[in-house]
């Protein structure tokens, strides 16, 4: 068991998502970095998809109830385990009554924090990510707070092995994944649907504004403001499915990215779509931070992917391997 | 040929082509050509139900006259993906609207249906015209989208349509019936709605906990039943 000591707002029990239950209307929530969360995972020996903690709220505390491993992954922070500091993408093992305080990122907007064995929480339609705005999932379907206890489930076999080590982070250990010196962070994106109905002056502006996460980015979706983009002519969309990462345009001009949180469906122009590969890089982007997008064809979307899967391939091969030693 | 030779096939007999496109490399959608009508809808859905059986189909997830493939991996060859849902297409008979019947007992007007006053001034109907038209009318859930168990519904009648606010109500109750342009529905979570509460139906949309959770699903029909009348 763990219990939160401290939880300012928003902070949840997330997974890799709850998928095919889209048809009744459930999005699918899930971890906005699933890299970090997988990352956490595979540095226990948990299955990728063990529920964890989304923390994009901070400080954040918790006191371990009993001797639990754990993995703090995700934006690049500054945390203490029992008063020691930890570094972040490190895994250890707490002992009952240590208390683990987790500070503001330097960089990067959400910190996740596995545990091994996963949070036991119910899965709610296949997975224990939570659904805030339905209220169900993680723990009672709500933020944590103060007082909350977590039951953790069991730990891997393995578990009783050596711990206290860490991995290079996604952002560091894929080339060009991380941010460049300028702070903008370079999306790469498909073009969608509604690509062709915007004048080459709209598309051209598309490509060359930095857009700004306005303060009103959660894990609905990323606000951007910037500039502004029109049709020529207003078209009426019908309800349709959505994915996140898909980049709308509503009749305001100001393009919207859906997220985890993002509804099921949406009826606004489609510009784009955030390629899968970056997908876990926007979900590290605070709000007020930049972003730029790049236009990328299928197949090279696609390729974009070997390198994300591979790094986790890697990470939890050597996890595996140096619990072992 | 010219096409005003008595010989010639109809203009409108060519049968146009659903549209195609991706959304990221795990995600395709369908859209069907022509107006928004049952008969669309019900080739949607047999679409639907084809593909969700199709391997690497994590989720065909049914929207207005269009339907959305998620895939588990991004599919090898996007082009003959294509193709064979458009020859699939031509080919179905479209599903009729065979779904079960839900009833829904409504309280009409009154503290929930706050809106019900303006749409009567909307329409130049009395209120109780709006109600009995409302209440006599014969849906058809088309897709269940946008929130946790809300359909999308199909048959309003067009003498109540009636636009979406520009201001949404801040908290509406989940149960509340409503109608957004020419469309109804009952909102199956408390939230910030924009479209025209006319009344309250003390019906639980959805339930995770329900091995069906969602009450509604697409091909389902509604009616509702006037239960009480507060003017």
């Amino acid at each position: 068991m763990i219990e939160i000591l401290a939880s300012p707002a928003f902070n949840t029990i997330q997974d890799l998502g709850r998928h095919g239950a889209r048809g009744i209307g459930v999005s699918t929530s899930g971890a906005m970095d699933p890299v970090a969360l997988a990352a956490g995972n595979a540095l226990l020996g948990n299955e990728d998809d063990a529920a964890g903690i989304e923390i994009q709220t901070f400080p954040f505390r918790l006191r371990f109830q009993e001797d639990t491993t754990f993995a703090l992954t995700g934006a690049d922070h500054v945390s203490t385990l029992a008063g020691l500091s930890m570094r972040p993408w490190w895994c250890k093992r707490a002992r009952a009554g240590d208390i683990l305080a987790i500070g503001t990122p330097r960089r990067g907007a959400r910190v996740y924090a596995t545990f091994g064995g996963g949070l036991d929480v119910p899965r709610v339609l296949g997975s224990r990510s939570t659904h805030l705005r339905a209220g169900f999932g993680g723990l009672e379907g709500r933020s944590l707070q103060t007082g909350d206890v977590i039951p953790v489930g069991k730990p891997p076999r393995e578990a009783a092995r050596r711990f206290d080590f860490g991995a290079a982070p996604p952002d560091v250990a894929i080339p060009g994944a991380g941010p460049r010196d300028d702070g903008v962070l370079r999306i790469r994106v498909m073009r969608a649907g509604e690509y062709d109905l915007f004048s080459e002056a709209m598309q051209a502006r598309f490509w060359s504004t930095a857009w700004k996460a306005s303060a009103r980015s959660d894990r609905g979706g990323y606000r951007l403001t910037g500039d502004k983009l029109t049709l020529d002519a207003p078209i009426e969309m019908r309800s349709h499915g959505v994915v996140a990462g898909v980049v709308q345009v509503p009749p305001a001009g100001e393009p919207i990215i859906q997220m985890s949180d993002a509804n099921t469906a949406g009826g606004y122009p489609k510009m784009a779509a955030v390629i899968q590969a970056d997908l876990w890089r926007l979900g590290q982007a605070a709000p007020g931070s930049f972003i730029t997008f790049r236009d990328v064809s299928y197949q090279d979307a696609v390729a974009a992917m070997a390198p994300v899967n591979d790094y986790l391939a890697s990470l939890r091969a050597a996890a595996d391997l140096y619990r072992q030693l | 040929m010219s096409i005003n030779q008595p010989s010639a096939p109809l203009v409108g007999a060519i049968e146009k082509s659903p549209k195609i496109s991706l959304i990221g490399t795990l995600a395709m959608l369908v859209e069907a050509p022509g107006e928004f009508d049952l008969i669309q809808q019900g080739r949607i859905w047999a679409l639907a139900d084809a593909a969700s059986s199709w391997p690497n189909v994590q989720e065909a997830v049914i929207g207005v006259t269009n339907v959305m493939l998620v895939f588990e991996q991004p599919p090898a060859d996007i082009g003959m993906l294509g193709a064979s849902i458009v020859e699939l297409w031509h080919r179905l008979p479209g599903r009729k609207a065979d779904g079960k019947v839900i009833e829904i007992p409504v309280i009409y007007g009154g503290e929930l249906g706050f809106d019900l006053p303006a749409v009567a001034k909307h329409t130049g109907l009395p209120a109780r015209e709006v109600i009995r038209i409302h209440s006599e009318g014969d849906y058809t859930v088309c897709a269940v989208a946008s929130s946790p168990g809300f359909g999308y519904l199909h048959g309003l009648d067009p003498r109540i349509h009636m636009p979406r606010k520009s201001v949404p109500s801040l908290n509406m109750r989940a149960g509340s019936v409503t109608i957004g342009g020419m469309q109804t529905g009952v909102a199956a979570l408390s939230s910030p709605n924009g479209w025209n509460a006319i009344g309250w139906a003390s019906v639980a949309m959805f339930d995770p906990q329900r091995e069906q959770p969602s009450l509604m699903l697409p091909g389902d029909r509604v009616r509702f039943r006037i239960d009480r009348i507060e003017l």
